[in-house]
């Protein structure tokens, strides 16, 4: 087989979105042969990064070919041909979703999610569905039945969870975009220790139809990639309401790219006291300020403010999102799709050994805790008592919003930790969500932006808004990326 | 309030996962552990606040009664660990 | 001792819509097993609930119907169990915020009183799938065409004291459902199901006792028969000075018992919980008042405007009204005709009759409200005689035609001329002396024997009532 490793591909391989578009359509190169170099690439680094579970290779170039055909006709759609790849819990038809678990290790979906139509509709080429924590549930990509994602800055480290496998494509140029979901920070965490934008939208902005559920009332798809102009491009094509999810939104989607320029002057950030304390690594804090000094050099205005719950955000969240799983994941069972053990002897048998092998450790172990968290006699002090500590959350952000325009802070405590350093406490790994998980339970957008290297390795500036503000925070990263230049570190691979 | 290997078993049970008694043991122990982190919640007073189920506040969009669906059985039975006869099958439940 | 039994029943109603509760599939019975589940119905990875407002209608209907108050804010909650044929591990169902609230239906019992039972609520909840036990040896099936087709779950209070005032109350609840058109009622298809919660107490006792439930009675009779055997086995355990468990049971038709549930070692921990992938369900009055302008004159009302409008017995008022279409058949025949009692007759009497026969319902009647009406003027016009007209009927009721075709073609007519009749009575009389003296020396049951043979004579064409009094005249002399 030829490479498709000329200088020109090459340099293609370093390009984002925006700029694909705009070679495609200056025929500096076809889809197919842009399609066929990220393949090759794949090929290459994915057995050492493990960023990938399922490569469509033949589709991929099918639909690029496609692509080329309609580019020839004058007929293609702005961003048609340009290759992406979706987390693997979006289910693709024909193409094995797995969710990073053995439970679904020979699951077809035989339909798409609404984000994979659309994803469709505007023409992307799909190269494969990345790895993931089990069924969402991680933050490190250490729990996936295919093995750990390893961070492409640093082999030895994590890459964030649980859209590891996306953040990591992504930052080690397998792909130039990628979907991925944010339940307390998964989106947002492997964007900062990757060095990408990565956006979480407001609940309800993005159709959950076709994603496999975690916790259903914190869900939310999003998107990794190396610009603010790109997670632009992206959400206006996953954006939107839909009738099948009940939890869809209708709210008109502004059009992403028509503000990202716009000034900044005048606003007014908000930093939580809660999110520069104790816990917060001082070279990271360091760099954080400086990234907002950035904002301040555009006119923007700093103040200090409060989230006064924000330490017990982690523990509602514990008992809801588990909560909310224990239910969501009851269906696999062995009996309609999926994993079922070998020669069960009854209905009970065929239950337990299903779902004991069928999921791993940490699956398990948030099942119980939600299935603990509902059982007579606690609902009351763990569900109720969480979801009351989640209005007081809510109510914070609410008050906070009066005074401020946006809110922003240090996406994690610190940069990228080692493989395995976490696994032992659960707890220590659940902290690692601390400036994140609140977002979740407001329902709030969230986005991280680089914001600056320590010791080598990125760190992520996080941007908080109002309900349905994408435009502003995707503005506001822009506008950053204007003036600064984290954005375009990459690791060498 | 403190967590027993009798407890992990019951809730075991409850979401029918089978636990080895290595695997029972390191549940109670990582359980118990969260469940201190999570217990941190009954410090706060939320006498009077109305829990919150969604980040937002909005109420149920109703479906139109109509049939839109159209016969898939042959395609997604093909999903299925054992069918016969058009239908799952499962180890045979005594009543 | 003297033992008195609390009853409270919960009814499951399938609601006849055409789509599932939460999803496009169809409902029709009967289907080839799983083609009609999707995959929702399958709790495929990634799909997800949309309400079906029809489902929604239907509940508030049946509220209104019951003067019950109508939850305008309801939630949806999650009740978590296992077993094969409930897909997603959970059932979508309402527990602290149903649609429908306390309300009420009142119940005529044999003796002709009536009581007022309460309802606690109704609410909204999935139905789920089928498993096939007999089929395979070592395997059951299971068919998920059922699962997520919406029921209505109608409570009782515990107010019903007796095997037959709980199937009056099942009885009462089975015809208002048909007459709302929520749902064909069909116990033995399935879309009604009855468990009843049957507990004992002392006569004057003021506690309830530990009760036992009885699960998926589908049948009124089984019903009363569950109910009776229950009692009296739980009331044979306390007199033995035994305690009652509560416990789920079954009825057993073929035995008349009832059996114990293999039940699971550990009660069933439901751990509900509102359900995140659905928002709280929030009506308002123009809504629940869009909802009353559907709904029909209830049968109590009908009842009571045919017995003040029509004249009718509170019998016939009541039989009439029991089923919505035979009450608006019988309008349009008593006011085509104008006789409201000999409607009445007929629908309840000789329609019934070709009906039960034939195993039709009023819909499919094979003579229409509008020639039943025809043929009933044409008893009053005299035209021919009550008699005659059930051999027209049977004519028409065979598709022989309209009443008048039936009528000329066979030349049925009436012999209304008094010159004819008395001139065939003075015939039959003449014939007749041995009778005629019979009658003369005070024998009057010979009467009956002029007036067979006036009537054979005439081929049943002489008006009765002529044919009676121009013969008592002549025999009079």
């Amino acid at each position: 087989m030829t490479s498709e490793m000329t200088p020109k591909m090459n340099d293609a391989l370093k390009q984002g979105v925006a700029e694909l578009a705009r070679s495609l359509a200056r025929k500096d190169f076809t889809s197919v042969e842009l399609t066929r170099a990220y393949l090759e690439r794949i090929d290459q680094h994915n057995p050492q990064l493990n960023a990938y579970v399922t490569v469509t290779g033949e589709q991929a170039l099918v639909q690029a070919q496609a692509a080329d055909q309609a580019r020839a006709a004058g007929t293609a759609a702005p961003y048609a041909g340009i290759p992406f790849a979706h987390k693997d819990i979006f289910c693709t038809s024909g193409v094995r979703t797995a969710c990073g678990s053995r439970m679904l290790d020979n699951f077809i979906a035989p339909y798409d999610a609404t984000v994979v139509e659309k994803m469709r509709q505007a023409g992307m080429v799909m190269l494969g569905k990345t790895n993931m924590d089990e069924f969402a549930m991680g933050s490190s990509n250490e729990t996936s039945w295919y093995g750990p994602v390893k961070n492409p800055w640093n082999h030895t480290l994590v890459p964030g969870g649980s859209s590891g496998g996306s953040a990591a494509a992504v930052a080690a140029h397998l792909c130039p975009a990628a979907t991925a979901t944010d339940t307390g920070g998964s989106i947002r965490q492997p964007a900062s220790f990757c060095g990408l934008t990565g956006i979480k939208p407001t609940y309800g902005r993005i159709s959950r139809w076709g994603m496999i559920a975690f916790a259903s009332s914190l869900d939310q798809a999003g998107v990794l990639t190396r610009s603010a102009e790109d997670a632009a491009i992206l959400m206006q094509m996953m954006s939107g309401f839909d009738p099948k999810d009940s939890t869809s939104v209708d709210v008109p989607v502004p059009d992403y790219l028509a503000t990202l320029d716009q000034p900044l002057k005048g606003l007014r950030i908000g930093l939580p006291k809660q999110h520069f304390a104790v816990g917060l690594n001082p070279e990271v804090e360091k760099q954080i300020r400086a990234a907002l000094s950035e904002f301040e050099k555009q006119g923007a205005v700093l103040k200090e403010i409060s989230l006064d719950n924000s330490h017990l955000s982690v523990s509602a969240y514990y008992v809801l999102a588990p909560a909310e799983a224990s239910a969501n994941l009851s269906r696999y069972d062995g009996v309609r799709f999926g994993y079922r053990c070998d020669k069960p002897v009854d209905l009970e048998d065929m239950y337990k050994r299903t779902r004991g092998e069928g999921f791993g450790d940490e699956v398990k172990r948030r099942i119980m805790i939600g299935t603990y968290a509902l059982s007579a006699g606690y609902y009351d002090a763990y569900y109720i008592k969480a979801q009351k500590v989640r209005r007081l959350i809510k109510d914070d952000f609410d008050r906070a919003f009066r005074e401020v325009d946006v809110i922003m802070g240090p996406t994690s405590p610190h940069t990228a930790f080692p493989l395995g350093s976490k696994t032992k406490d659960p707890v220590t790994m659940y902290l690692e969500d601390i400036y994140t998980i609140a977002v979740n339970l407001a329902g709030l957008p969230g986005l991280s932006v680089p914001a600056g290297l320590v010791n080598g390795l990125p760190i992520g500036l996080q941007i908080v808004g109002r309900d349905f503000s994408e435009a502003q925070l995707l503005n506001l990263a822009h506008r950053f990326q204007q003036a600064t230049d984290w954005h375009t570190h990459t690791p060498g691979v | 309030m403190a967590l027993e290997l009798k407890d992990i078993a019951y809730i075991a049970h409850l979401a029918r996962l089978q636990l080895g008694a290595a695997e029972q043991s390191e549940a109670l122990s990582r359980i118990t552990n969260i469940l201190s982190m999570i217990d941190q919640m009954q410090a706060v007073d939320t006498a009077g606040v109305e829990p919150l189920a969604h980040g937002f506040d909005a109420s149920q969009r109703l479906r139109d009664d109509v049939v839109t669906e159209t016969n898939q059985r042959d395609l997604l039975l093909k999903l299925a660990p054992s069918v016969d006869q058009g239908l799952f099958l499962v180890p045979k439940v005594l009543e | 001792m003297a033992w008195e039994t609390v009853i409270g029943l919960e009814v499951h109603v399938q609601l006849a819509t055409k789509s599932k509760l939460f999803s496009g599939s169809a409902t029709t019975f009967g289907a080839e097993p799983n083609t009609q589940a999707n995959v929702f119905d399958l709790a495929l990875p990634g799909t997800l609930p949309v309400l079906n407002g029809e489902a929604l209608r239907m509940a508030v209907k049946f509220g209104l119907a019951i003067g019950a108050h109508i939850g305008k804010k309801s939630v949806f909650d999650r009740k978590n169990y296992f077993y094969p044929d409930l897909p997603k591990g959970y059932q979508t169902s309402q527990l602290d915020h149903p649609i429908v609230g306390k309300g009420s239906l009142t119940i005529t019992l044999d003796d002709g009183t009536s009581r007022t039972i309460g309802v606690t609520r109704a609410h909204l909840e999935e139905d789920a799938g089928k498993s096939l036990h007999e089929l395979f040896p070592n395997d059951t099936g299971i068919d998920l065409n059922r699962a997520g087709t919406p029921l209505l779950e109608i409570v009782s209070e515990p107010e019903l004291r007796s095997a037959k005032e709980a199937v009056a109350y099942l009885k009462k609840l089975h015809s208002l459902i048909l007459y709302l058109g929520i749902s064909d009622g069909d116990m033995s298809q399935g879309s009604m199901r009855c468990d009843a919660n049957v507990s004992v107490r002392q006569q004057g006792d003021s506690k309830f006792g530990t009760r036992a439930e009885i699960k998926n009675i589908n049948s009124f009779r089984f019903v009363e028969k569950a109910i009776l055997i229950e009692a009296q086995r739980q009331i044979d355990i306390l007199e033995d000075g035994g305690r009652i468990i509560q416990e789920t049971r079954l009825y057993d038709p073929d035995r008349n018992e009832t059996r114990s549930m293999r039940s699971k070692e550990v009660a069933n921990d439901y751990r509900y919980f509102p359900e995140p992938d659905l928002l709280p369900v929030v009506i308002d009055d123009a809504f629940i008042a869009a909802v009353k302008t559907t709904l029909p004159e209830l049968p109590d009302l009908k009842s009571q405007r045919f017995q003040s409008h029509y004249g009718l017995s509170e019998y016939d008022a009541d039989v009439l009204s029991a089923d919505r279409a035979t009450a608006d058949f019988f309008e349009v025949v008593a006011n085509a005709c104008g006789d409201a009692k000999l409607s009445a007759n007929w629908v309840m009497g000789d329609l019934q009759s070709v009906l039960h026969k034939s195993e039709l319902d009023i819909a499919h009647s094979p003579v229409s409200a509008h020639a039943l009406a025809d043929l009933i003027s044409r008893i009053k016009d005299n035209t021919i005689s009550s008699k005659i007209a059930k051999t027209v009927f049977e004519a028409m009721v065979n598709g022989e035609g309209s009443a008048d075709t039936i009528i000329e073609s066979k030349g049925l007519k009436q012999v209304t001329d008094s010159g004819a009749i008395e001139k065939l009575i003075d015939t039959i009389i003449a014939a007749n002396p041995k009778q005629l003296e019979q009658y003369r020396s005070g024998q009057d049951k010979v009467f009956t024997f002029f007036v067979g043979q006036v009537m054979k004579e005439s081929k049943g064409k002489a008006n009765p009532a002529q044919v009676n009094d121009i013969l008592l005249n002549k025999l009079k002399k």
